[in-house]
Order: structure tokens, then C-alpha cells, then sequence
């Protein structure tokens, strides 16, 4: 039990160390940070309560009325108070449509990145701990997965799932093809981070430890090297969840993400931009500010959780 | 250099393999080419007879083998939703994408480095924590965000500047150039910018950060201690030294240039060949797909070789550790 217990200890300690100490203290100094992490905690709350907290639901047919469709935000003239930031063009009400369309964006960005992230780390930790040919093969196909751009990719495989499933079995799936091509462009910073420092952890002291007294690798990579290696990650990981929101709803604008009957703040986007020119531009600009500030309040978290971790880089 | 430009070479004639392989796979097993071909009232013969004609009953090693001879002469056969020759539509869309990225590019070059140059040597001024804000807002926004904030702030309130197009056009020969005309020059504002800031605000923190690393060195004491003029030591001394990694970037930019220039072109409705690849994904037009893929491989393929080979131009000091090796 011994050397199953000392890692974690680690980890507990590791978790002392952060309360008490540099980070918490570093995240109590910068407003900007703590200004930051309530804005994505809001937009995740709003997300995860838009049932509750929406005061309409965009998707109950039966809630709206083609009757109010275009409606100026409540502070405007003409402006509706039971609609605070206006309706669109089939009369939804815009605010609301942002709540349920964050519920979306922020899914798609958290499953990409979680499957991104398993994927990685996992290829990361093996081509750092095995070395030799595994670790020169995982790292090529790294190199060419890097060398195009997430968004082509993105498009290439909708393109083939239009093309195998069809374009209405395509809607059954978007989620998931939507999770899977993003995810794909994703998974390369996980792998390249994690097999750098597990080049570094390889050869400490408690890894020759676990190997002398004969624990098989897969254990030593998953029990002992793991844990020492999730910080990096963990950075990575808010950097990518801010680019995985702004992939999909890239993708959502360009009509190839999901669906108008289920809008993400890309599709959202997309619907409004048809009316930007006949003057009712909040129904593009408000998701479009949403979106804005959801991307640029993780990406400033994930800024100071990298300068926080590792000070050097400051 | 002989030998390692022959390396590299090879590195990207097998990358080009690998992407071909993917456009055939595409080509051939996603949906039937022969049904996209044909109409609903072609009898089973017929059909056989096309594929036969298609050669789409040989060998799959023999039709890969057939599909990069075509490709290599750039033949991807006729649209599905077209019917007119693939080759001929990209040739014709080409000038204006690479018109668009190469001034996008341009762009973000003569204003990012001087910004980086900047901020780098002004660390606390009031205007380099101005421009770090911004470059930081650049980053987040998503590039059809800021099309459209454009077109809203610039086309539709203050009506500057066109929202769609090109404009007019002069034909040089196959090319088409919207760089002659004062609507063309007008219609290229708002998506150069739009594609280019992006890649300006990576280019100012790249070089930013160099800066920050060389101006602490000892030949830049030395070159003060000298007695060198600022101008002298900073651009010619410390900013030669920030360009490895900074063509290095600027290369790649270049290759993510202009795949998201589909996204541009989209907000725009910009006639280059991203918008072609939209529709064509849209419609499952798989010849477009296939030619649009291998065409940005290739473009990537030789700008990463020029970037390779640019890099012993820049920095001795490459050579003479080859030449040790």
C-alpha cells in the first residue's frame, strides 16, 4: 500500500500547498482575474439554470408569438418590457435565446475538451514513458494533425458525415460529430505537454522506485507519473475550452454546427447577421458580446493559471 | 543544406502522400460517385458502363495510383453540383484568396512588428499596456465576430466602406486583380483587416516577447556601451535576432491565413475559393472537397520548406551546427 499511498498524500499536500500559499494569494491580487472567474461562473450558472433563470423558453412554440417578432431591446423605443434585450425574427426572445444557446456552446467546448483532453494526456504519458518508436510515431501523426488548421478539419468531416448519414441523420448527431472533429484538432497541445514533462518525471527518483520494486508500467504511468504531470494540463486545458467554444460556433456560423431549432451563440449569431443591414442589429450583436465575453473571461483565467503555475513564464 | 533541403523534401512528399490518401478516401467512400453523376432515371447498365469508364472497378491500389497521377495535374474531375471542371473553378476563385491573404499577411507583418518592437522596449508605457489589452481582445474574439462588428460599425452605420464582394476587377491574363480599382482597393479593407488581426496581435506578442529576452543580452550592453545610436541597436542589433522565430510563425500564419480565410470570405461574401469549399461541404460536393484539401497541403508544404530553408539565410549560427553535425 505503501507506494499506492505516497502519490496521493502528494496530491493532498500538493492541494494544502495551493490553498495556502502563491496561487490563492496571486488570484486575491488581480482583479482582473477574480472579475474574470465570476463571469464564467455567471455565464456556467446561467448555462446550467436557463430553464429556471430564461424568462421565456425559445424552444415552447406555444411561448412565442410571431407578434412580437422584432422587437428593440426594453430600454429602446418600442422596446418591450418582458423583453429586455428584444426579440428576434420569429419573435424569441433574445435574452433567453443567449442562456439556452450557452447551455449548448459551453457543452460542445466542455465534451471536446474532456475527450480531448483523455485522448491526449493518455498519448502524451505513453509516448513520454515508452520512448523509442511508439513515442516517435504518436508524435508524428501529431505533427501532421497540427499542420491543418482545426476549422478545415472540422469542416472536412462534416462534409463526410453530410455525405454518410445524410443531411437529416446529420442533425441527430451534430453533437457529437461536433465534439469529435473539435476535439480531434484539440487532443495535440494535451500530448505534446504531458509527454514533456513526462520526459522529466521519467527519470526522478520515485519512478525508478516504483520500477525496481516491479510495478508493471502501465501502473507507474497511470498511479505515479499522472498525477505529477495534470498542472500543465490542466492550463492547456481552460486555453483549449475558450477555443473550443470559438470553433464551434465558428462552425454554427458558417451553417455547418447546429441546428436553428437548437441555436448555439453561433447559430444564434448567424441568425441575426441576415438582419444586421434592415437596423435590427441586437439580434446579433447581444450573443455576439455574450460569446466575446465568455471567450475573453476563461482565456484571462486561463492566463493567470498559467503565469500562477509557473512563474517562470512571467 | 544540399542534403537537408532533400530531407525535408522527401518529409513533404510523404505529408502530401498522407493527404492524398485522406482526398481519396473522401472521393471514394463517402457517398457513390457514380450516383452524384448520374439522374434517377439511368438504368443499371448505364451506370455500370460509367463506372467502368470511371475506372472505379480496377484495383483500389490502381485507382489511388491513377487519383495522385490526376491530382499531380491537377484534374479532380467535374463538380457534382456544378458539372463543370473543378480545376477550372478553383483556377478561377485563386487570385482572389490569395490577393485577400497575402495583404492580410502583409498587413499584420508592417503593423505587428512595430508593435511588438514597441511594447517590447517600452515595457510600463501607458500605450504598450493599451496595446497588450487589445491584442488580448484579439485573440478572444472569433474571426466572423469581428467581420461583423465591422461590417455593423463601417458598412451599415457609417457606410464607408462595401460589406460583400470585390468590386470591380482588371483581368491580367487568367488573373483577376481587385488591387487596380478604387473599388477593389475599398472592397479588400474590411476582411484584410478581419483576416489579419488575428495574426497581428500573435505577431506583436511574439516579437514582444523576443525583444524583452534579447534587449537583456550582452552584445546589446555592448552595442549601448558602444555608443550606438538607439535606432541602430534596436532595429538592427535586437530586432534581426527576434526573426527566427518570427518567420517561423509568420510562415505557418500563412498557411492558417488561408484556411481561415473561408471564414472570412463567408462574412464577406468574398468570390474566393473558401466560400467554393463551404458550399461544396454544405452540398457534399466531394471533387471541390478533395481538390480544395490537397491545394492547401500543398500551399502548406512549400510555405513550411521556404520557412526551413529561410532560416539558414537568417541565422548562422544554424549553418555552422549543421555543419558540425
Amino acid at each position: 500500500m505503501t507506494e499506492m499511498a505516497s502519490p496521493r498524500t502528494a496530491a493532498t499536500s500538493r492541494i494544502a500547498r495551493l490553498l495556502d500559499s502563491d496561487i490563492l494569494h496571486s488570484f486575491l491580487r488581480s482583479k482582473v482575474t477574480i472579475a474574470a472567474a465570476f463571469l464564467t461562473l455567471l455565464f456556467f450558472a446561467g448555462a446550467i439554470f436557463a430553464p429556471i433563470v430564461a424568462p421565456h423558453d425559445p424552444f415552447d412554440l406555444a411561448g412565442i408569438s410571431i407578434l412580437d417578432a422584432r422587437l428593440p431591446p426594453a430600454w429602446m423605443e418600442g422596446g418591450d418590457a418582458r423583453f429586455l434585450l428584444g426579440t428576434d425574427d420569429q419573435g424569441r426572445d433574445v435574452f433567453s435565446a443567449i442562456l439556452y444557446g450557452s447551455r449548448i456552446s459551453l457543452a460542445v467546448g466542455f465534451m471536446s475538451v474532456i475527450l480531448a483532453a483523455t485522448v491526449g494526456i493518455l498519448l502524451g504519458l505513453t509516448a513520454g514513458y515508452m520512448g523509442g518508436r511508439i513515442d516517435a510515431f504518436i508524435m508524428r501523426i501529431a505533427e501532421v494533425q497540427l499542420t491543418f488548421p482545426a476549422i478545415l478539419i472540422a469542416l472536412l468531416i462534416d462534409g463526410a458525415a453530410r455525405g454518410i448519414f445524410g443531411n437529416l441523420d446529420r442533425e441527430k448527431y451534430v453533437f457529437w460529430i461536433l465534439v469529435f472533429s473539435i476535439s480531434l484538432s484539440l487532443w495535440v497541445q494535451f500530448a505534446r505537454t504531458v509527454r514533456g514533462s513526462t520526459l522529466v518525471e521519467r527519470g526522478k527518483e520515485y519512478v525508478q522506485a516504483a520500477r525496481l520494486i516491479g510495478i508493471p508500467p502501465f501502473l507507474i504511468m497511470i498511479r505515479h507519473v499522472l498525477p505529477n504531470v495534470l498542472g500543465p494540463a490542466l492550463v492547456i486545458a481552460t486555453i483549449n475550452l475558450a477555443l473550443a467554444i470559438i470553433t464551434e460556433a465558428t462552425l454554427s456560423f458558417l451553417g455547418v454546427g447546429v441546428p436553428p431549432t437548437q441555436p448555439s451563440l453561433g447559430t444564434l449569431i448567424r441568425i441575426g447577421n441576415d438582419f444586421l443591414f434592415s437596423g435590427e442589429w441586437w439580434i446579433a450583436i447581444f450573443p455576439g458580446a455574450a460569446l466575446a465575453l465568455l471567450v475573453l473571461a476563461v482565456n484571462l483565467l486561463g492566463d493567470w493559471l498559467r503565469d500562477a503555475l509557473n512563474p517562470k513564464l512571467r | 543544406m544540399l542534403a537537408f533541403t532533400i530531407r525535408r523534401l522527401l518529409q513533404a512528399i510523404l505529408v502530401m502522400l498522407v493527404v492524398a490518401l485522406i482526398a481519396f478516401t473522401l472521393f471514394r467512400y463517402v457517398g457513390d460517385p457514380v450516383n452524384q453523376m448520374v439522374g434517377v432515371e439511368t438504368s443499371a447498365e448505364e451506370r455500370e458502363a460509367l463506372r467502368e469508364r470511371l475506372g472505379l472497378n480496377a484495383p483500389v491500389m490502381v485507382q489511388f495510383a491513377r487519383f495522385i497521377g490526376h491530382a499531380a495535374l491537377f484534374d479532380f474531375g467535374t463538380s457534382y453540383q456544378f458539372k463543370q471542371p473543378v480545376a477550372d473553378m478553383i483556377g478561377k476563385r485563386l487570385p482572389a484568396t490569395l490577393e485577400l491573404s497575402l495583404v492580410s499577411a502583409l498587413l499584420a507583418l508592417l503593423v505587428g512588428i512595430p508593435m511588438g518592437v514597441y511594447t517590447g522596449l517600452n515595457r510600463d508605457s501607458a500605450l504598450s499596456k493599451f496595446f497588450l489589452s487589445v491584442s488580448l481582445i484579439g485573440i478572444s474574439l472569433p474571426t466572423f465576430l469581428i467581420g461583423i462588428l465591422l461590417i455593423f460599425v463601417f458598412s451599415v452605420n457609417l457606410q464607408w466602406l462595401p460589406s460583400f464582394g470585390r468590386g470591380e476587377v482588371v483581368q491580367i491574363g487568367w488573373w483577376s486583380t481587385g488591387l487596380l480599382t478604387t473599388s477593389g482597393l475599398k472592397a479588400l479593407v474590411l476582411p484584410a483587416i478581419t483576416l489579419g488581426l488575428f495574426q497581428m496581435t500573435l505577431i506583436m506578442r511574439l516579437v514582444r516577447a523576443e525583444m524583452l529576452e534579447v534587449i537583456r543580452t550582452d552584445y546589446i550592453k555592448f552595442a549601448r556601451a558602444r555608443g550606438l545610436p538607439d535606432r541602430i541597436v534596436h532595429f538592427r542589433h535586437a530586432l534581426k535576432n527576434t526573426l527566427v522565430p518570427v518567420i517561423t510563425i509568420a510562415g505557418l500564419q500563412l498557411g492558417t491565413i488561408i484556411a481561415f480565410a473561408i471564414i472570412t470570405e463567408t462574412v464577406f461574401q468574398w468570390p474566393g475559393m473558401g466560400l467554393l469549399f463551404l458550399q461544396a461541404v454544405q452540398n457534399v460536393d466531394i471533387p471541390i472537397m478533395a481538390a480544395y484539401l490537397m491545394l492547401i497541403a500543398f500551399l502548406f508544404v512549400v510555405i513550411n520548406l521556404i520557412v526551413d530553408i529561410l532560416y539558414f539565410l537568417v541565422d548562422p549560427r544554424l549553418r555552422a551546427e549543421r555543419a558540425v553535425h
